[in-house]
């Protein structure tokens, strides 16, 4: 019976009937610190900490302070302080401030090596779907479950559907892999993957390097979907290769890799097509990422939508967004622009956002602020100059940390500004109360920031 | 966490008309930097209470939109319901991450179709029979669907932690017999 890459991986952990195993548990500040004090109540221990790995991301401010002592909000300071502290007690590895390997949770793991295919990797955030770029079944849980894994290295779980997203054709020029996701999550709707453990596939997928695979399965969770999954490939393993938590014995790990990919005529539940070669660049005009339109579109008319419900809810975003029907996406004028999160704050996603803004300026009225996925991410781009890039165009230059994604850091928006974020949530407040987000990819983002408004990217130079 | 057995909810229902209500509404980001699992409910709705956008009484019960809890996973969203009063959530559809804390926390969550919602929230009072998996009200006795293990141990206010320790054999043979497999993956770096 031919088996599809979720099924492979989910039938080699299942531990005894709703239990599956979990080669991989992050851990970061903000969803943990209630699971370790459950764990202190009932005189438990850490199962695996050898499989479990903890860093500072959530709140961190991205100003250089240098230490978890010295962050300056109080809140702040006392969540990552016992993060360290809980760490410590159990045995858990942990990169906090002051570490050159700390950065959000999502970028560190593909890029020190231990996010590798078929594994099981689960963290408390919704956004833990990233890793399924390098054909692992990884997914974001609660805090008790957090719980549940740091106790017994295992979860209850209900076997989710599998559905597959077949993208024939390539993305045209300028179209990038945020914007293929933007389009998905477009045309399926915001529900549209909820329940099912996505796939995607096809030539215009393969094409993609690890990286912008990672953007793609990163946003899974803003279609609904469980877990988002790549299957492996020659790119894959080239990029696991020579990191430090890759395995000792890389070539028979390659070897084992192989067989992941879904088999010939393996079945899905539910299965969809979307020509890659129609994609344009995307901007969302509301306030979930299903509400996004084509960079040449104008903003959608809700007395033309024919559900109430729809028309309800656009109105209401449309309100909250403080944009008129029929205005083109291309005259929105913008305060603030924002490169980095987990779907676009890696190298890649910095070097194109680079090529934009080189020898150019921001535009005056604006402020633009690029925050690097990891303190690698950050030497390495320091290492080929395009922090100096960023810095000459009238960017801030920060440290890393989800930062302005969720604002629980210093560096959100102010009530009412409107921003161009490379980010994956525009939902309300989410970048500050009262702040307002449009969801681009870096290239879009960067030359938003230019012009001051969005420029469909295709045509300008 | 053990939590309280789960028979029968029943009272008035409160009622929030609004699909994909995500859960940076229900619990905005400044409040996940607390420690403590309890306290939660002060914050609830925070942005949209305090505008006045919207009111909600703490009854028993909530009913809502399709796609309820939807983006991030934080579990402050269901403390936050929890604590503020609700014992359960009524809605079309749930987010995956959403309905399982809930389930963690003794919050219980109800599938029931949009037509039967609305039912729901014009009787303004129903009786929830987590056994008999049935939503009953002035318009009708609806049924409702749910995992039959997620139910056992709602019914029960079982520790799941406690419950899979129980299997701590079947970890360790699974450990053993796929040794290449489960060496330390973090402890090397």
């Amino acid at each position: 019976m031919p088996k599809n890459l979720f099924e492979k991986i989910w039938d080699a952990h299942g531990v005894d009937d709703d239990l599956i195993y979990i080669d991989l548990h992050l851990v970061h500040e903000v969803t943990s610190p209630q699971a370790f004090d459950g764990l202190r109540l009932a005189d438990r221990k850490v199962r695996r900490p050898d499989k479990t790995l903890a860093t500072a991301d959530h709140n961190v401010p991205t100003d250089g302070t240098p230490t978890a002592q010295l962050i300056a909000d109080e809140l702040s300071r006392v969540q990552v302080e016992a993060l360290e502290r809980n760490c410590e007690e159990f045995g858990i590895p942990v990169y906090s401030l002051g570490s050159d390997r700390r950065g959000i949770v999502h970028v560190i793991g593909p890029e020190l090596g231990v996010t590798q295919p078929g594994m099981t990797i689960v963290c408390g955030d919704s956004h833990t779907s990233t890793h399924g770029a390098f054909g692992a079944l990884a997914f974001g849980i609660g805090t008790s479950e957090v719980e549940h894994v740091l106790a017994t290295q295992c979860l209850m779980q209900r076997r989710p559907k599998t559905m597959r997203i077949d993208y024939p054709g390539e993305l045209g020029f300028g179209v990038t892999a945020k914007d293929l996701i933007l389009a998905t999550i477009g045309r399926l709707g915001v529900g549209g993957m909820r329940g099912y453990a996505v796939e995607y596939a096809g030539p215009a997928i393969e094409a993609l390097s690890v990286e912008n695979r990672m953007t793609i399965c990163n946003m899974t969770i803003e279609g609904g979907g469980r877990a988002g999954m790549i299957a492996p490939d020659e790119t894959t393993f080239e990029y696991v290769r020579g990191r430090p938590g890759a395995p000792a014995d890389f070539d028979d790990a390659v070897e084992r890799w192989r067989e992941l990919p879904s088999d010939e005529g393996a079945g899905f539940e539910t299965e969809v097509e979307i020509d890659a070669g129609g994609i344009s660049p995307m901007v969302t005009w509301g306030t979930t990422p299903g509400m996004v339109v084509q960079v040449t579109d104008q903003v959608p008319d809700p007395s033309r939508m024919d559900a109430a419900a729809d028309r309800e809810t656009a109105e209401r975003a449309l309100a909250y967004m403080d944009l008129r029907p029929g205005t083109p996406m291309t005259e929105i004028p913008l305060d603030r622009v924002f490169i980095g999160s987990c779907t676009n704050s890696r190298i890649s996603d910095l070097r194109e956002a680079a090529t934009i803004v080189d020898g150019r300026k921001i535009a005056s009225s604006l402020r633009g602020m690029v925050v690097p996925g990891s303190q690698q991410v950050k030497a390495e781009a320091e290492a080929e100059g395009l922090d100096e890039v960023f810095r000459s165009a009238g960017f801030e230059w920060r440290e890393s940390g989800c930062s302005a994604c969720l604002g629980m850091n210093p560096d959100i928006l102010q009530p009412g500004e409107r921003c161009a974020s490379t980010s994956n949530r525009n939902f309300e407040g989410r970048q500050g109360a009262g702040g307002r987000t449009h969801l681009v990819s870096p290239k879009m983002a960067a030359a938003a920031a230019v012009e001051g408004r969005f420029v469909d990217i295709r045509d300008w130079s | 966490m053990p939590v309280d057995p789960i028979e029968i909810i029943e009272g008035r229902v409160a009622v929030l008309d609004r699909a994909d209500v995500d859960t940076d509404q229900i619990m905005p980001k400044q409040f996940l930097k607390r420690i403590e699992r309890t306290g939660y409910g002060e914050f609830l709705f925070y942005d949209w209470f305090r505008s006045g956008e919207i009111e909600l009484d703490p009854h028993p019960i909530l009913v809502t939109g399709r796609n309820f809890g939807s983006g991030s996973s934080r579990e402050h969203a269901v403390w936050g319901l929890k604590d503020y009063g609700y014992d359960a959530v009524i809605a079309p559809s749930f987010s995956d991450i959403f309905y399982s804390n809930c389930t963690k926390n003794g919050l219980l969550p109800v599938v029931l179709d949009e037509e039967h919602c609305r039912a729901v929230a014009s009787a303004g009072e129903a009786r929830i029979d987590l056994d008999d998996q049935t939503v009953t009200c002035a318009e009708g006795v609806f049924k409702f669907e749910i995992d039959e293990d997620i139910k056992h141990r709602l019914v029960n206010g079982l520790d799941d932690v406690a419950l899979t320790l129980q299997r701590s054999g079947a970890i360790d043979e699974f450990e053993t017999a796929g040794k290449a497999d489960r060496g330390p993956v973090t402890t090397s770096l």
